[in-house]
């Protein structure tokens, strides 16, 4: 009744061949996109950027980095939490050593450098597959990690061996540093999402998604059809490393502000966006959004609940997230392994019909 | 029907945790889960048990009560940022986050936010040097202190001679392990000793190649700069391979109960710095006992009462409040703001007398703060694991750092931070 594409028609193959072809969604879309741009930076405070807005838009990006090459490519990597690490790195560096470029170009060159890294340690997916490639992954996360501890050159000598971000501005506002006001953190954040989005959603759309599709479904079947595993696999070791390195570098940058490698960019953070691109979805660019909310909403709201509603001490409120975490994930992945993607997907389906199913 | 029901309930849900205004509010960030969740308890139970025992007792500070809003932060920093993002809008007057790292993440926060912070024992150690750094304290010790009080004691031991001497430092690889190896090197050039680095990496469940290293190479003296289960494993591994354990001293984060008594008389004659003394018969025990633990107001399970971190714990609260305290005499008002505390803090002084008369004498050091020195006296004791009886016995008085040497390396560290930061060097 209300969510059809009934009457809903194509004239030209540019308007079949849209984004969204149900008029819809291209308004759920734009209601989206106009409540993201033009409402949220009015209303936003610290409290909602820093503990969950600016999380969720930087670990969507990061989620659908991992989707591109996992989702997408079906080749398992474990090396996110490395991958972001080098963003940060490179970001920071970049920073401190030419102040007077803009933050925003050191971030694409970061995502860049983060290409080249990701593209090098792909090398070895064109030989191994599947838990093997996943271990030469997590070989990559350790190595990262451990490089950036051990060189020096890396954090600049601090004393400490924590890297952080000074005061860059965007048009005469701050964006990184203390001093950045919410709306900037989340403005900034949100651009970079979004463009982050488009390129990968017209991306997987194209030719290049889908050879990486073909190579997952069936590698030797997309060889035997002209598709090049070498130039699919290292493209999409590099456009998922991009983007992942642009979410290390705004992870550093413009949230954290301060980080410690092995903290912050350790194992548990591969798997927590592994994580958001299974509950999400895997092969989906909503899945990553809707996974990194599941992932970085659902704690905060536990917490709201038990702490600040329900009165209960903070260390049963903590170990009971871990439990209701962890149980959530298991009955997802038993009632819809295709995630929540695909419960979207169903739930469209549902509403096409509605109120008169068959 | 259903619908208004939760409705109802959600409604008085926001209603009953909506806070009660002007009171003094104390955020506490703690971890008691976690891999360091065994020092995060006992602080923390040490910390609110304090400022519940104020309000039992003398109706809170100055007449105001205190509110207590604890946020678990299991010693993540990004727990810890949205732990300080969710705090500060209740009007909290000082932070102590008990996490390096946590506090390298707030303080360019709470210094824009003008609230203060009090790091006691960790954190940024330049943050001695008040006049770059205005809203951090680190008072009555830091890491470089720490390092310098070690040396100090293995020159006394060694008659005032330690040069081609073999020391390892075993740490945490984190900002809070590095801390001290600056200092640490700085030392090492002075007094001719040799110096070996052996990092940890987080948690720390895993130290055997380190400790075969130790094994190896045989250094005379082993340093460690441990937190959380790393300590336990450490004194075990130390214990397995044989280590003299009195050759073996942990810093002022490396010496609680629980950090030796898993490795049973195998850790007896480990030795760790503290910069606070413990006396389980203080009176303001007693008192907390009474007032708080019996009347059912225990932050914990009221186990910890009289251990070397609750003991901690309580002195860092006792801190705040006379800080508070010194905030409200010097404006004049009880109901005081995070700038007003910051003033408390910049005049504290702590003496003997006033320690006596709350009822924890001799707890810690005398010493006074100035609006150019945040970092107190840096003075430490070395306490020394009895198995047997399971308790620490106090081997010295306590022993000075080394000033000349700390006071160059605060100031260039704060200097180089200044700088970076566009901050101009001054006073409040």
């Amino acid at each position: 009744m209300l969510y059809r594409e009934a009457g809903d028609f194509k004239t030209s193959y540019v308007a079949d061949n849209q984004t969204f072809p149900l008029k819809l969604d291209r308004i759920g879309f734009w209601v989206t996109m106009a409540v993201a741009w033009l409402v949220i930076p009015f209303v936003i405070n610290d409290y909602w950027a820093s503990s969950l807005l600016v999380p969720f838009l930087i670990y969507a990006i990061a989620a659908i980095g991992l989707n591109i090459l996992t989702g997408y490519c079906g080749q398992v990597s474990l090396g996110t939490g490395g991958f972001m690490a080098v963003g940060a790195y490179a970001c920071y560096k970049l920073m401190t050593s030419f102040p007077d470029v803009n933050i925003m170009i050191h971030i694409v060159l970061a995502g860049g450098i983060t290409a080249a890294v990701g593209a090098a340690f792909g090398l070895p997916s064109l030989r191994i597959k599947g838990f093997y490639l996943a271990v030469a992954t997590l070989a990559a996360q350790f190595f990262l990690v451990w490089l950036f501890n051990k060189v020096s050159w890396f954090y600049n000598y601090s004393a400490s061996g924590q890297i952080s971000a000074p005061e860059r501005l965007v048009a005469g506002v701050a964006v990184t540093g203390p001093s950045t006001p919410a709306w900037a953190q989340y403005l900034i954040c949100l651009f970079f999402v979004t463009v982050c989005a488009v390129i990968a959603r017209n991306l997987t759309r194209g030719t290049v998604g889908r050879s990486w599709m073909a190579i997952r479904d069936m590698d030797i079947a997309a060889e035997i059809i002209g598709v090049n595993p070498l130039k699919a696999k290292l493209t999409a070791f590099a456009v998922s490393s991009f983007f992942v390195g642009i979410a290390g570098a705004l992870f550093f940058a413009v949230y954290l502000g301060a980080v410690e490698v092995g903290e912050a960019f350790g194992i548990q953070k591969s798997f927590l966006v592994l994580f958001m691109i299974i509950i999400g979805g895997l092969g989906s660019i909503f899945g990553s959004f809707a996974g990194a909310a599941f992932l970085v909403l659902l704690p905060v709201a536990l917490k709201w609940l038990g702490v600040d509603v329900m009165g209960w001490p903070t260390d049963l409120v903590a170990h009971f997230q871990l439990v209701i975490v962890g149980a959530l994930i298991m009955f997802f992945l038993i009632k819809e392994p295709h995630g929540l993607a695909q419960l979207w997907r169903l739930a469209k389906e549902k509403l096409r019909l509605w109120p008169f199913p068959y | 029907m259903k619908m208004k029901k939760l409705a109802a309930m959600a409604l008085a849900g926001t209603l009953a945790a909506a806070p009660a205004m002007a009171d003094l509010v104390i955020p506490d960030l703690s971890y008691r889960t976690g891999p360091y969740a065994a020092g995060g308890t006992p602080f923390s139970d040490g910390y609110q048990d304090y400022f519940n025992l104020l309000n039992a007792r003398d109706g809170g500070i100055g007449g105001e009560m205190v509110r207590i809003v604890e946020c678990e932060t299991g010693y993540n920093t990004e727990k810890g940022v949205e732990c300080y993002e969710s705090t500060k809008g209740e009007g909290a007057l000082i932070y102590q986050p008990l996490s390096t790292g946590i506090t390298y993440q707030i303080i360019p926060k709470a210094t824009v936010d003008e609230i203060p912070i009090h790091t006691m024992g960790y954190g940024r150690t330049s943050a001695a040097n008040g006049e770059v750094f205005n809203w951090v304290f680190n008072y009555p010790a830091n890491y470089w202190d720490a390092a310098s009080v070690m040396v100090n004691y293995l020159l006394d031991e060694n008659g005032g001679d330690i040069s081609g001497k073999k020391i390892a430092l075993v740490y945490h690889n984190s900002a809070y392990g590095k801390e001290p190896i600056r200092t640490l090197e700085e030392l090492s050039s002075m007094h001719g000793f040799e110096l070996t680095q052996l990092a940890v990496d987080h948690p720390g469940q895993e130290q055997k190649s380190q400790w075969l290293q130790i094994r190896r190479e045989r250094p005379d003296y082993v340093l460690m700069w441990g937190w959380g289960v790393m300590n336990q494993v450490a004194v075990q591994e130390a214990a397995n391979i044989g280590f003299p354990m009195e050759n073996f001293i942990g810093n002022w984060w490396a010496g609680a109960e629980h950090d030796v008594t898993p490795a049973g008389a195998g850790a007896d004659g480990y030795k760790s710095l503290n910069m606070n003394r413990i006396d389980a018969d203080l009176p303001v025990f007693a008192e907390i006992r009474t007032l708080v633990h019996e009347a059912g107001n225990a932050a914990g399970d009221g186990s910890n009462m009289g251990s070397v971190l609750y003991t901690r714990g309580m002195y860092a609260a006792m801190l705040a409040a006379e800080a508070i305290a010194k905030a409200q005499e010097i404006h004049g008002v009880s109901d005081v703001t995070p700038a007003m505390v910051r003033d408390g803090m910049a005049n504290l002084d702590i003496t003997e007398a006033r320690m006596a008369e709350l009822g924890m004498s001799q707890i810690g050091p005398e010493f006074s703060v100035t609006c150019e020195n945040h970092g107190g006296s840096g003075l430490g004791i070395v306490q020394q694991w009895n198995a047997s009886a399971g308790q620490w016995v106090a081997l010295t008085d306590y022993i000075a750092p080394d000033d000349s040497v700390i006071d160059p390396l605060i100031a260039e560290d704060s200097a180089a931070f200044a700088a970076e930061n566009g901050i101009e060097a001054g006073c409040l």
